[in-house]
Order: C-alpha cells, then sequence, then structure tokens
C-alpha cells in the first residue's frame, strides 16, 4: 500500500498520524503542501529521519519547486520523483491511502 | 428507447476501507464518506469504516445542528450498524463489516465508546494498520 500525505506537518497531524497508521515497509510520497516535511533541519526533520528508515520516502519534485525548494534542501533518505514517478509508485503498490 | 442497464457485479466483492479523519460540519469530508459507505452497502461490498483523529467525533453521541442549520447526519451510522448486522446474521451474504475506532485517537480526545452512536472495536493503531494494509480499495476523507 502507498501512502500519501498533501498536508504541511507544521499545520496539520497527517504526517504522524501516517507514521502510526502505516506498516514498516510500505512506501510514502509528499506531495502538495505535505513536501515541507522533507526539507531539511526543520521541527520535524528528526521524526522524518527516523520513518526514512522504516519506509522508503519519495518526495514530489513539481510541488518542491512550487515552493521554491531545491533538491539539495531535501532531507537525506528521501527520493525526489515526477509525476510519472507519482505513477510508477501507484501502479506497482496498488492501493492507495491519502492522509488528507 | 430507453434499455434498462445492468450491472453483472455477481461475485465481485472487494476489501474496502473508508477512513475518517475529520470532524463532522467543519467540512464536507466525513458527509461524503458516509454517502460512499452506503453506495458500498448497496453493493454487498466488505467494509471496515474506521474512525481515527478527529474523525471520532463523527459518531459522538447528542449531536444537535438545527442551531448551525445543517443536517445532523450522525443518525445515520445507526443504518449502517444495521447494515453490518444483516451482514452478520444473513449466512448468504458474502459481506463482512466493521466499524473501529483507534484507540489512540479515542484516548486523546478523553472519549469512551459510551460516548459512541454505535457499537464500535476499538484497536491500537500497530493492529489497524495492519488491517489497512490488507485492504484493496481505501476511500479517505
Amino acid at each position: 500500500m502507498l501512502h500519501t500525505i498533501n498536508k504541511s506537518p507544521f499545520e496539520r497531524n497527517s504526517l504522524d498520524s501516517c507514521l502510526r497508521l502505516s506498516v514498516k515497509g510500505s512506501p510514502i510520497l509528499l506531495i502538495e503542501d505535505g513536501v515541507l516535511a522533507a526539507t531539511k533541519e526543520t521541527a520535524v526533520s528528526d521524526k522524518v529521519a527516523v520513518a526514512t528508515k522504516d519506509h522508503p520516502m519519495f518526495v514530489m519534485g513539481p510541488d518542491l519547486k512550487a515552493r521554491g525548494i531545491t533538491d539539495d534542501s531535501v532531507a537525506d533518505g528521501i527520493t525526489v520523483v515526477d509525476y510519472g514517478g507519482f505513477v510508477d509508485l501507484v501502479v506497482e503498490h496498488g492501493t492507495v491511502q491519502s492522509w488528507l | 428507447m430507453s434499455e434498462e442497464i445492468e450491472f453483472d457485479t455477481a461475485g465481485i466483492t472487494k476489501k474496502f476501507m473508508y477512513v475518517n479523519r475529520k470532524a463532522p460540519y467543519g467540512t464536507i469530508y466525513a458527509l461524503e464518506v458516509l454517502e460512499a459507505v452506503l453506495i458500498s452497502a448497496a453493493f454487498e461490498q466488505h467494509a471496515c469504516i474506521v474512525f481515527i483523529d478527529d474523525g471520532v467525533y463523527q459518531i459522538k453521541k447528542g449531536q444537535d445542528t438545527d442551531a448551525v442549520n445543517m443536517k445532523n447526519f450522525s443518525k445515520t451510522y445507526g443504518i449502517i450498524a444495521m447494515e453490518k448486522e444483516d451482514a452478520d446474521e444473513d449466512e448468504d451474504m458474502d459481506m463482512v463489516w466493521r466499524i473501529i475506532v483507534e484507540k489512540e485517537s479515542m484516548e486523546a480526545r478523553g472519549l469512551s465508546t459510551d460516548d459512541f452512536v454505535v457499537d464500535v472495536e476499538v484497536i491500537e493503531s500497530s493492529e489497524l494498520a495492519a488491517i489497512m494494509a490488507e485492504q484493496e480499495v481505501v476511500i479517505s476523507g
């Protein structure tokens, strides 16, 4: 199962709920305002770093770019993908849970 | 001219999960997910209806929406409980329904099972994560 998060971790609890309710090994894709969780040296960085050990983590490049966040400010262990990469993840993992 | 359209869905049963994470009335999410659950009943699909985070307030007892001019749809969960009973009792019906509240979300809001309009299973997040991972279709709100 693929988990997507589209809300900022500084505004909503979507990231926390996702981490609490996803089984180890299931991939997590950060999209829209959810991409803010992927940046380095934030209040949620430690939490995200732990998550990258339990989950393959991805972030939407176009959403980062739109928000002025460059790839080099993305935390280690998070892979930047494009729309094609999003489609590949959905095809590979079938069911999607959206943490809205 | 007009022909009746028949949907041949015999034998196709999938595991659906409905994830409710928003309090009612502030946004449309809760009502929209509820409508999808009712459709799922019509097609005799398996359903896990889950209440997480502020979603637990959707089934809080004593909702009175008169003064805010909105429909109190918490009563509709009574219909869902009836659907579940039908599914449980009818041996010919291959339909498993579960109504689940996440323990952590319930406790964080000072609620207990006595506060809900329907009987629920209270399940911890680790176990609920495993149930979620088994689903074939997840509809979130």
